[in-house]
């Protein structure tokens, strides 16, 4: 708030040791600190996920290609996948919702400010117990060895006789820690959006941010349980000798499968729904006008919530299920794209009439937008268990899923750090850069992603290491390779943005964006203790009242 | 902006939002039903799958004692929790004690019921199907509860030292709470394990 505060804290961090400043930063227990620390970690596993994406499609991009080998193909997918949803997505979102959920509802911290710092420090652990499986995966012998049985370790292939050494292990513990961190987040972000809220902030009046970040924490808490209920049984085969998943001992493949997927695909509307967050915080902003709909948005995301927690066996209708259950999976699969699709309208809606401004944390919400609904429909068409039964395991299912993930979620976060870099920062990022970032990627991506729908419509399963040329997937493969060489080029020139933005970019000042929501009411980067004084609001958009006294909101909500 | 102000109305009165500890502890609960949910649903689906013996028709005897003391510790705690309301502290003392030897007790019994099974039967959690399933979902509760009775002792030593009083008792209630849930669980297990697993 005051000029003099922030003055006084940067003359005092000026003088400081850096020692002093590591050390401030490692105890923090402040919500904005760690939203950062989250989101600055996700961004370096970012980097390496991507370059293992990257050597998996050098490896592929011609026939009997033999850049790495088998084995390090095996452990390339694994760690990708697994880098990219528990160390990546996970803790990206965590980061926001940690940064901007009690800016928004007007709290100085969240519920728990030290199991905020504990969480977090458990999720990053967690990553790093993963990685050090490349240097102790094999025991004391020195020799490097990664998990490889892929991310989802399907039983048997992760037990011991499969699996033998501690990598599989290393991926089991690494999980679970990132896995209890998340629930102790997931807590304290309810926690502190049902008990901190200021003085006239009301369900109704929260912003979506809050709200689908509330949905979001309920669904952490119902859905990363069972891996970890899951991966402790693992761990008991694997330990102790137990036949959870031995089917030799007449236990049973099959509940694993059901177990992992039973996380498996809440997880995916875990990551999506903050991304569903952003969009509805961001194209308002952009279009000039309140949401569209509000009370059916909270519906809908509440109704997907429900009803993605009874999908999950459409990942597994190739093992054959009995057809009452193929039947009722395929229809609450296709179920779901109803509140999805409403939502979807609700954002046309918001745009639909409205002054619509194109700077890139727009044009990164109408690409989220536009690929997000591609998305949906290949999954509509795998919902669908015949057509499944063909495809399931092919590259048409990674091309897919990598739509949702890459075209929807990240989009959307592309779309966040481009509307909250000036807040957390107090500088703007690069416009120009912004918009280079944002046509490379969006060509990069779908270069990478439309293509790989085809070798996989060809029949090119999943997870192998090379191809026989001459089987028509050759060019595609080429292509797709190329796509991923421009979206890497892209993420270098968002690196390059948030660097040089950093140091060089324009003063953001308090609200650059004319928007209206708490976060922009104070200074940027926001102070300590965020509010001076408690804030209080009459209606869903307090900073609209408060610049336009002759009509606020609160006279028609 | 050279001061520190506030561009919004004053804050009213009569805003209150429910206690954040009891919000935490209800979704750490939802949380734990969760997991037990999974451990629950693979002692039923394998209930009987099992190739080899010992089998829990064999071997299980119901634990009618030790339950009846873990489900009475629930109703002690929730007196101890009215006492240190109104502010009687001795009371709250006693009654907090007692739930802890009755908790204590029930750890007894499954730690008697173990040995049993270890050394008369041989049956350890990598002899079959049924000892896998039987000592992950036994043993799950049985963690719940040792975390439980840690947390109560360190509360009964702070207690001891004068250090709890009438105006923390929506702290130890939350910390009840989850007692509540630890018993309200063994229910669930001793119905799954001993009466309808065999």
């Amino acid at each position: 708030m005051s000029s003099d505060v922030l003055a006084i804290q940067a003359a005092e961090a000026a003088g400081r040791p850096w020692i002093q400043t590591l050390h401030e930063w490692v105890t923090t227990v402040d919500h904005k600190r760690l939203g950062i620390l989250y989101i600055l970690y996700a961004l370096v596993f970012l980097v390496i996920g991507g370059v293992e994406a990257t050597i998996m499609r050098i490896q592929l991009i011609r026939p009997h290609n033999d850049f790495v080998s088998p084995q390090v193909f095996n452990r390339m997918f694994t760690m990708h996948g697994t880098t990219m949803i528990f160390f990546v997505a996970m803790p990206i979102m965590f980061g926001f919702a940690n940064y901007l959920v009690p800016l928004m509802i007007g709290a100085r911290d969240m519920a728990f400010p030290r199991l905020n710092a504990f969480s977090f420090w458990l999720t990053a652990f967690g990553g790093f117990l993963l990685y050090f499986s490349f240097l102790g995966g094999s025991g004391l012998y020195g020799a490097g060895n990664a998990p490889d049985v892929g991310w989802w370790a399907y039983a048997p292939l992760a037990s011991r006789a499969f699996s033998p050494g501690h990598s599989s292990d290393y991926w089991t513990i690494s999980l679970l820690a990132s896995g209890f961190g998340s629930i102790g987040t997931s807590i304290n972000i309810i926690a502190t959006i049902i008990s901190m809220r200021c003085p006239g902030m009301k369900l109704s009046r929260m912003p979506l941010l809050a709200w689908l970040n509330l949905v979001m924490s309920g669904m952490v808490l119902l859905a990363i349980t069972p891996l970890s209920a899951a991966q402790l049984m693992l761990l008991v085969d694997r330990y102790l000798g137990g036949h959870f998943f031995d089917t030799q001992a007449g236990g049973s493949a099959t509940l694993w499968m059901h177990f992992f997927w039973i996380f498996g695909h809440p997880e995916v509307y875990v990551l999506i729904i903050p991304c569903f967050a952003f969009a509805s915080e961001i194209i308002p902003v952009f279009s000039r006008k309140p949401i569209f709909g509000y009370p059916v948005m909270v519906g809908a995301t509440v109704c997907i919530a429900f009803v993605s927690m009874s999908v999950w066996a459409h990942h597994m209708f190739t093992i054959g299920m009995n057809s009452y259950a193929n039947s009722f999976f395929t229809i609450t699969t296709m179920a779901v794209g109803v509140p999805t699709g409403i939502k979807i309208f609700n954002w046309l809606g918001t745009m639909w009439g409205g002054k619509i401004q194109f700077r890139t944390p727009m044009l990164f919400c109408i690409g989220f937008l536009f690929q997000f609904l591609i998305a949906g429909l290949t999954g509509i068409m795998l919902a669908s268990s015949p057509f499944d039964w063909q495809l399931s395991g092919s590259y048409f299912v990674v091309a897919h899923f990598h739509y949702v993930i890459v075209g929807g979620i990240l989009f959307a976060l592309f779309a966040a750090f481009y509307y909250w870099y000036p807040k957390i920062t107090g500088r703007m990022l690069s416009e120009g850069l912004g918009k280079l970032h944002f046509w490379l990627f969006l060509i990069g991506f779908h270069v990478t992603f439309d293509l790989m729908h085809i070798p996989g419509l060809l029949g090119m399963p999943r997870r192998i290491y090379t191809y026989e040329p001459g089987r028509g997937w050759d060019t595609w493969n080429f292509l797709v390779t190329i796509g991923a060489f421009i979206q890497a080029l892209a993420i270098l020139v968002f690196v390059a943005n948030l660097v040089i933005s950093y140091f060089k970019g324009a003063k953001a000042g308090d609200d650059p964006w004319d928007a209206w929501t708490l976060e922009w009411s104070v200074s940027s980067p926001p102070p300590a203790y965020n509010f001076a004084s408690t804030p209080v609001v009459t209606s869903r958009r307090p900073l609209w009242d408060l610049k336009h006294p002759e009509d606020p909101d609160s006279r028609y909500e | 902006m050279s001061a520190i102000t506030t561009p919004f109305s004053e804050a009213s009165a009569g805003w209150t939002l429910p206690y954040r500890g009891k919000v935490g502890m209800a979704c750490l609960i939802i949380a734990e039903s969760a997991i037990f949910t999974i451990f629950v649903v693979a002692y039923l689906y394998y209930a009987g799958k099992t190739l080899s013996g010992p089998t829990p028709r064999e071997v299980l005897e119901t634990p009618i004692f030790y339950t009846i003391c873990l489900l009475s510790s629930s109703v002690t705690i929730h007196f101890a929790g009215k006492l240190l309301e109104r502010g009687r502290r001795s009371g709250f003392l006693l009654l907090w004690l007692l739930t802890i030897v009755l908790g204590a007790l029930f750890l007894y019994g499954t730690g008697q019921e173990w040995r049993r099974l270890i050394y008369e039967h041989r049956l350890t959690i990598s002899t079959n199907l049924f000892g896998t399933t039987y000592y992950s979902l036994v043993g799950l509760h049985a963690f719940h509860v040792t975390a439980g009775l840690i947390m109560l002792g360190i509360v009964l030593l702070f207690g001891l030292a004068g250090r709890v009083r009438a105006d923390q008792s929506a702290r130890v209630d939350v910390l009840s709470l989850y007692w509540h849930f630890v018993d309200a669980v063994w229910v669930v297990v001793f119905t799954v394990v001993y009466i309808l697993g065999r």
